[in-house]
């Protein structure tokens, strides 16, 4: 297992870098908030992104993918982070393809999943239904009835959840909230009747969604993989969301902890540049350290999602390290910006505040840190 | 087969045929074998050992063969490096001489110099020590101010050095000494090697709030060296020092690699006193481990991309300005915990009921506050960082 990209990886990285720069910097994604229109996103951007490959990174060359692995994601979303990209490459691709690509037929595979890395059509993952991502507590149900399934309940938080072609709705056909036994993973597609979709506005200004099912009745077919056995796969391509989302979290923070580097140099105050107070120089020293650990901690988990030598507990602890790693210092990073830059810092006119918000709603996508922290202790006390 | 994969096929069989499996094993407390006059091998297996890589020239692998080292290109040496990992083997012996003055030599000693000082390096035969601190030369080291004086032939050396690692056990000392009182206080250092059996030299070791330590307190009495042993030139001393302290840090940070502080592995440790307890308190002690064990595990992941990166050729010195800061910081915490986690258990100086598990816990306490001290202080690692990693402006 590397820490450190390929020559490829970082071919990879480059072109990202320069595609998002040109294509999308900092004062696109203002003026997509400020237009705040539907989705969220730029789809010329996204046909874009696709005609690079990305959305077919992770995926066999024989299901129409790259097949570069799912590391090779790790330098494009920390080029999403630097600018602040939005895209649907984590709830369409990442999170989507990966569920289909890991557990659908091949007819699902088939209609689906080769739409997905056309950028045709668009996935969208309904997990969480409390304030806090708690996978295990899905308690949407899930009841058999002659010749398919009808789901009742309701979903929070579903990234890019408006104008999605179909969701990934995980709901309890069997057993009670808490038990990872008895998850269910269905394809809905979004014009399906009781589906009903309304906008989250966040703070980040980006896609967002909650699910209201009412006696939705889907066919047998809509089931993905084994029924009560979605936990494994569900895992898998959580595990993927969570790495990715830590590589766009570094991303932004490496981009920050810069932008505030060049203010500590520039700006002048009692006639010396503020960066040359000691008081100062040490806070920004300790963010370097953080972001370097940070950046180890999120190759480990990039890395660890190719790793198939690896079981699942080790997985999800390094990933669950990456993601808690990078959260953790992005928040700092974050805090310490704002900060160190004074008044204007907290003005909307700086990009600063941009920054701040994405990083704090990608930390509390797929698990904050307290989630990450317990889920590596639970994992390292099996091992022991 | 090209020349770098039969020479990687070679180094491990003969590391295979060579390296006692007694000694492929990270290396326990007071089994690492120093090199000097006089060894102590804890084992018969750590001579064969020690021997075997001596006569190898691989106590110095990159050094050129005609000083005694093993003549390996930087290439052929990262496939020792990479063979000697994946064996797992033991530092044959460890030696500061060869990490820090080895180079320096190598770089800037005359001719004369290296035929005298290295092979006896490349042999293990010399154990040194470092003299640089002084009481009061600290963080602010070029204030130092033991004096070099010229003499006939000989410098006459008066003075003190202070936290001189195992001074008491060492053959040499490198030392940076004032040959000029009267320039500005970086002008006027020279670097010079000295026996420490010289008359006048004595060596008093220091007790810490830890007990015994290996720091000493080395005095200097009208000490006479000739002026053959200048290394570099005349009051040219603190670019040659600058540059020990870089070899310092590189040495310090592959130290790390074998000899992570695996003694105390947190969350076990802390289940074990705490054992399926949900008292609130216990509860507040787990989320503070739990978060320095993640802490931990991310500093190790960085050694590990560390050499990765530095084998791939990258630039790692922002990645190495962390370590000595990050490492000692996370084992003074990790101490802390520790502490908490066994509560009246690790307040016991010695003698029953305390176990010698909890006894070393309560010694590693004492002892962490001296790791953020010494050899740069977390200030001086900060500082470092944000001048010449960061680049922020002096005032």
């Amino acid at each position: 297992m590397s820490l450190v990209y390929s020559e490829e990886q970082r071919l990879l990285a480059d072109s990202a870098r320069d595609f998002l720069a040109a294509r999308s910097p900092v004062a696109a994604q203002r003026r997509l908030r400020d237009a705040a229109s539907a989705p969220g996103y730029d789809p010329q951007l996204w046909q874009g992104a696709v005609g690079l490959g990305w959305s077919g990174i992770p995926f066999p060359e024989a299901l129409g993918g790259l097949e570069f692995g799912c590391m090779g994601l790790g330098p494009i979303f920390e080029a999403m982070g630097r600018n602040l990209s939005a895209s649907p490459l984590l709830s369409s691709v990442v999170l989507g393809g990966s569920l289909i690509h890991l557990a659908g037929s091949a007819a699902q595979q088939d209609h689906w999943l080769t739409a997905v890395i056309s950028g045709e059509r668009r996935l969208a993952l309904a997990l969480d239904e409390k304030p806090r991502h708690a996978p295990e507590h899905t308690a949407l149900t899930a009841m058999a009835e002659s010749g398919g399934y009808r789901l009742d309940g309701e979903k929070f938080f579903v990234i890019d959840g408006l104008g999605a072609d179909a969701y990934l709705v995980a709901a309890r056909t069997r057993g009670r909230a808490g038990e990872t036994q008895g998850i269910s993973v269905f394809l809905i597609p979004a014009n399906t009747p009781g589906l009903q979709v309304s906008a989250l506005t966040l703070i980040d200004s980006r896609n967002c969604a909650r699910l209201r099912l009412s006696a939705v009745h889907v066919g047998s077919d809509a089931l993905l993989g084994t029924l009560g056995a979605a936990w494994p796969v569900l895992d898998e391509a959580l595990d993927r969301g969570r790495a990715c989302l830590a590589a766009e979290m570094l991303g932004a923070a490496e981009q920050l902890f810069a932008m505030t580097l060049d203010y500590l140099k520039t700006r002048v105050q009692f006639d010396v540049p503020i960066g040359s107070f000691q008081a100062l120089q040490h806070r920004a020293a300790r963010l370097h350290v953080e972001l370097q650990l940070a950046r180890s901690a999120v190759m480990a988990a990039l890395a660890a999602l190719d790793d198939s030598a690896l079981s699942a507990a080790e997985r999800g602890r390094r990933v669950s390290l990456g993601k808690w790693k990078a959260g953790e210092v992005a928040a700092l990073v974050s805090n310490e910006a704002v900060q160190m830059h004074g008044g204007i810092g907290v003005t909307d006119e700086l990009d600063v505040g941009l920054y701040l918000k994405r990083i704090r709603v990608a930390q509390a996508c797929l698990g904050d840190s307290d989630f990450q922290c317990a889920r590596y202790a639970a994992f390292a006390s099996l091992e022991n | 087969m090209s020349a770098i994969e039969q020479f990687r096929q070679a180094t491990r069989q003969w590391l295979e045929a060579n390296c006692p499996p007694s000694l492929r094993t990270a290396t326990p407390d007071g089994e690492i074998v120093w090199g000097g006059r006089q060894v102590d091998f804890p084992s018969e297996d750590a001579r064969l050992w020690f021997e075997r890589m001596r006569d190898k020239g691989w106590f110095c692998p990159q050094w050129p063969s005609e000083y005694g080292g093993g003549g390996l290109s930087a290439e052929y040496n990262a496939v020792l490096e990479s063979e000697l990992r994946r064996l797992k083997c033991r530092p044959a012996q460890i030696n500061l001489g060869i990490w820090m003055l080895g180079p320096v030599l190598l770089e800037f000693g005359s001719e004369a110099q290296k035929q005298a000082l290295l092979p006896p390096m490349c042999r293990g035969e010399v154990r040194w020590c470092q003299g640089f601190s002084e009481p009061n030369a600290g963080s602010d080291l070029a204030s130092l101010k033991t004096s070099a004086v010229a003499d006939g032939d000989d410098f006459v050396i008066n003075g003190t050095k202070i936290w001189t690692s195992y001074g008491d056990k060492s053959d040499w000392m490198y030392a940076l000494v004032r040959t000029d009182p009267k320039a500005p206080k970086h002008q006027g250092i020279s670097l010079i090697v000295l026996d420490m059996k010289s008359p006048g030299v004595s060596v008093s070791p220091i007790d810490l709030i830890s007990g015994k330590s290996a720091f000493c307190q080395v005095f200097f009495d009208n000490v006479r060296v000739p002026q053959s042993q200048l290394i570099g030139p005349l009051n040219g001393g603190w670019h040659l020092g600058k540059s020990l302290l870089q070899h310092e840090r590189k040495a310090m940070s592959k130290f790390g690699e074998f000899s992570l502080p695996t003694h105390f592995h947190l969350l076990p440790l802390i289940e074990r006193y705490l054992p399926d307890s949900q008292a609130p308190a216990d509860q507040a002690l787990r989320a503070r481990a739990q978060a320095c064990a993640m802490n931990e595990h991310a500093y190790n992941l960085t050694v590990q991309r560390m050499g990765e990166e530095a084998r791939a050729g990258l630039d790692i010195s922002a990645i190495m300005a962390i370590m000595k800061l990050v490492h000692t910081e996370q084992e003074r915490d990790k101490f802390e915990i520790l502490l908490d986690a066994l509560g009246y258990r690790a307040l016991g100086l010695e003698g029953e009921p305390f176990s010698s598990q909890e006894l070393a816990i309560t010694r590693g306490w004492l002892n962490s506050y001296a790791l953020t001290i010494s050899g740069g202080s977390s200030e001086v690692q900060l500082n470092v960082i944000a001048k010449r990693v960061l680049n922020l402006p002096s005032v």
